[in-house]
C-alpha cells in the first residue's frame, strides 16, 4: 500500500479526524492532567485566537496592526467591571463588541487613508489605553487596580476552546467569501482592489473590527486567572507583539500557520519565560527577522519548499525503481 | 496659574526641540529608506545608555556624541545596507516591502532592547549634568534644558542645511523621490540609503545623549520614545523634514502645558486627540506636501 497515495486521496478524512482527536485530547485533558498543564493549555488557546486573529487582518491586507493587546486587555476590563453585575457568559459577547466598535472607530480614523499611518497609530496604542484607565482609576474611581473572582480551570479551558473554534471557523470563511477575496486583492493592490469595486474602506474597517472583536472576547476569558489586573498589566504590550510574531512564525498564508506558531511559542513562553525572560526575548528577536528574511511564507510555507526540493529527488529514485520494473518484465 | 504659562511654554520648546531632533532622524528614515523603522526609540536608549556608561569612565556628557555618533551612524549603516537592502531585494512590491521591513525593525527593536537589557540590567542610571538653575527674565531655567535646546537646534539647523544646500543632500532628496531615477543619473543609490538610515540613528544617539543629560535613563526608555517620535513625525508629515522639528515643538509644549495644568498620566492622550483631530482634517501634516 502506498501510503502518501492513501493520504492525498483521504486528506478531508485524514484532517476531520486529526482535528477530531486534537478535540478529544484538549476536551479530556483536565481528567487527567494538573491544574497548571490545563492553564499552560489555556493560555496557548488565547495565543490561537490572538494569532490567528491578528494575521485574519493584517496578513491578508499588508496594514499591520501592532496593537492586539489594545483590543485584549479592552476584554480584561470589560470583565473586570461587569463581572459582579452580569454572568460570566454574557460579557463574553459583551466584551467582543466593546472592541469591535473601539477598533471601528479607530479603523475611521486611520484605515481610510492608506499606507502606513494605521501601523503608527496603533504602535502607541496600548500606551494610550493605559495612561487612560489609569487616569480613570486612580482620578475618578479612586482605585489601584480591580480584584477578578477566579472561575475554575474547566470552565475557562472549555469557554476558552470554544472561542478558538468560532474564530478558526469564522476566518476560514471569511477567507473564502467574497471579503476574503476582497481583502486579499487589497493586499495584493489597493488601488486595482478599488478599482474593481470593492469598497476597500468599508472592507478594512469591518474585518478589522471583526478579528478584534475575537481579541475582546479572549479578554474576557483571559481575566479571571489574572486574578488581579491593573492597566499596566491589561495592557501589557507583550500581548501585542506575541501574536504578531506567532503568525509570522507560523506563516500567514493558510489559516492553521498562526494556530502552529501560537502552540509552539506559547509552549516555550509558559516553560521557559520565567527562567530566562531576557533570552528568550531575545531570541525571539532573532526568529523574528530570520523568519522575515528567509521564510517568508513562515514554517507553514517551509513544507512545500522541502517538498519541491525533496520531489525532484523522490521523482528521480522513483524513475529509476520503474526502470528496473520494466526491465524485469 | 497664568503667570506659570509663559515659563511652561518656554520648558516645553527646550523640551520639544529633543523631540524634534529624534523625529527629524525618523522622518529621514523613513522618507529616504521608506523604513518605518520602529527600532529608533532603542537607538535613542542606546544613546542615552552609552553616555551614562561613558561617564562612568570619566568623559563629558558632552563629549560622548563624539564616540556615540560614529557607532551608531555605523550601526544603522550597516543594518540599511544589510537588512533592509535584502529584504527589498526579495519583496515583490514597494508596499509589500514596507510591511515586511516594519516586522524586521520589530525583530531588531527586540534584539537590541534585550541585548541591552542582558549588559546593563534594567537599573536606572542617573547621569544628570549641568543641573545647577540660572535666571533668564525673570524665570527659572535648569542648565541643561539650555544647553539640550541649543545643540538639538544647532544639529536640526546643520541637517536641514546639509539636506537643503550639499551635493549629497541633493542626493539624498533625489533618491527620497524616486530612487530609480536617481541611480540612472549617477547616484549610488545604495550607499545614500545606508547613509540616510545612518544620519537618521545618529541622531536618535545624540537625542538619548541629551535625554540622559536631564533625567534619570534606562534601558526600558526606548518603546516611549518611539512612541513620541512617530506621534511627532505623523503631526510634521511624513518625509517632512522641517516639518518634524516644528512639530517636535509643538508636542513638547503640549506636554507641558499637560502636565503641568491637567495630569502628567493624560500627556500620550492628549497626543492622540492631536493625532486623530490631524489625521481627520490634514492627514498630510502640518508641513507635508499634498
Amino acid at each position: 500500500m502506498d501510503i502518501t497515495r492513501f493520504i492525498s486521496t483521504h486528506r478531508k478524512l485524514l484532517l476531520v479526524g486529526f482535528l477530531v482527536l486534537i478535540l478529544i485530547f484538549i476536551t479530556t485533558l483536565p481528567l487527567y492532567a494538573r491544574a497548571s498543564d490545563v492553564r499552560v493549555l489555556t493560555t496557548i488557546l488565547i495565543y490561537v485566537v490572538l494569532a490567528v486573529s491578528w494575521a485574519l487582518f493584517s496578513g491578508t491586507t499588508g496594514y499591520m496592526s501592532l496593537a492586539p493587546a489594545a483590543f485584549f486587555g479592552l476584554g480584561i476590563y470589560t470583565m473586570a467591571l461587569l463581572q459582579k453585575e452580569l454572568p460570566f457568559f454574557l460579557i463574553i459577547p459583551i466584551g467582543g463588541l466593546v472592541s469591535f466598535a473601539f477598533a471601528v472607530l479607530i479603523g475611521l480614523v486611520t484605515l481610510r487613508l492608506r499606507g502606513i499611518y494605521f501601523a503608527i497609530f496603533t504602535f502607541g496604542l496600548v500606551v494610550f489605553m493605559t495612561e487612560i484607565i489609569q487616569f480613570l482609576e486612580t482620578r475618578l474611581w479612586h482605585k489601584h487596580g480591580q480584584a477578578i473572582i477566579p472561575i475554575d480551570n474547566e470552565t475557562l479551558l472549555y469557554t476558552m476552546l470554544v472561542l478558538v473554534v468560532v474564530t478558526v471557523l469564522a476566518t476560514y470563511f471569511i477567507r473564502r467569501s467574497r471579503y476574503g477575496l476582497a481583502l486579499l486583492s487589497i493586499g495584493g493592490n489597493e488601488e486595482a482592489a478599488e478599482h474593481m469595486g470593492i469598497n476597500t474602506t468599508r472592507t478594512k474597517v469591518l474585518i478589522f473590527a471583526i478579528s478584534s472583536m475575537f481579541m475582546g472576547a479572549a479578554g474576557v476569558i483571559a481575566a479571571p486567572s489574572l486574578l488581579y489586573v491593573n492597566a499596566t498589566i491589561a495592557f501589557s504590550v507583550f500581548y501585542s507583539f506575541m501574536p504578531i510574531f506567532m503568525a509570522i512564525f507560523g506563516g500567514m498564508g493558510q489559516v492553521y500557520g498562526p494556530v502552529i506558531g501560537a502552540v509552539i511559542f506559547g509552549y516555550l513562553e509558559k516553560t521557559l519565560r520565567a527562567q530566562l525572560y531576557s533570552y528568550f526575548m531575545l531570541g525571539f528577536g532573532i526568529i523574528m527577522v530570520v523568519v522575515i528574511l528567509f521564510l517568508p511564507n513562515g514554517i507553514v510555507g517551509l513544507v512545500p519548499m522541502l517538498q519541491s526540493k525533496l520531489g525532484g529527488l523522490m521523482a528521480r529514485l522513483r524513475k529509476g525503481e520503474q526502470g528496473e520494473q520494466h526491465a524485469n518484465t | 496659574m497664568v503667570e506659570r504659562i509663559p515659563a511652561l511654554i518656554i520648558v516645553g520648546i527646550f523640551q520639544g526641540s529633543v523631540y524634534g531632533l529624534l523625529a527629524m532622524g525618523l522622518s529621514l528614515q523613513y522618507g529616504v529608506c521608506r523604513v518605518l523603522n520602529i527600532t529608533h526609540g532603542e537607538f535613542v536608549m542606546l544613546g542615552a545608555v552609552l553616555t551614562f556608561a561613558l561617564s562612568l569612565s570619566g568623559i563629558n556628557p558632552l563629549l560622548a556624541p563624539v564616540i556615540i555618533g560614529p557607532l551608531l551612524f555605523g550601526l544603522g549603516f550597516l543594518l540599511q545596507a544589510t537588512l533592509f537592502r535584502a529584504i527589498k531585494a526579495r519583496a515583490p512590491s514597494p508596499p509589500a516591502f514596507e510591511g515586511n521591513a516594519l516586522l524586521a525593525a520589530f525583530g531588531v527593536m527586540y534584539i537590541i532592547e534585550y541585548i541591552a537589557r542582558i549588559t546593563w540590567s534594567g537599573r536606572l542610571m542617573p547621569s544628570y549634568y549641568l543641573v545647577d538653575i540660572v535666571s533668564f527674565l525673570g524665570m527659572k531655567f535648569v542648565k541643561n534644558q539650555i544647553v539640550t535646546f541649543a545643540i538639538a537646534l544647532a544639529l536640526g539647523v546643520a541637517v536641514y542645511l546639509f539636506l537643503s544646500r550639499s551635493r549629497m543632500g541633493r542626493a539624498i532628496r533625489a533618491t527620497a523621490e524616486d530612487a530609480s531615477t536617481a541611480g540612472l543619473m549617477g547616484v549610488n543609490t545604495n550607499m545614500i540609503l545606508a547613509f540616510s538610515f545612518g544620519l537618521g540613528a545618529l541622531l536618535a544617539g545624540i537625542g538619548g545623549t541629551l535625554i540622559s543629560m536631564k533625567i534619570a535613563v534606562s534601558t526600558t526608555i526606548g518603546f516611549s520614545n518611539t512612541v513620541i517620535a512617530l506621534i511627532v513625525v505623523v503631526l510634521g508629515g511624513l518625509g517632512s523634514i522641517p516639518g518634524s522639528f516644528v512639530a517636535g515643538i509643538l508636542i513638547g509644549i503640549v506636554s507641558m502645558l499637560v502636565a503641568g495644568f491637567l495630569e502628567p498620566v493624560l500627556t500620550v492622550p492628549i497626543y492622540y486627540a492631536m493625532l486623530m483631530v490631524l489625521l481627520l482634517v490634514r492627514p498630510t501634516g502640518i508641513l507635508g506636501k499634498k
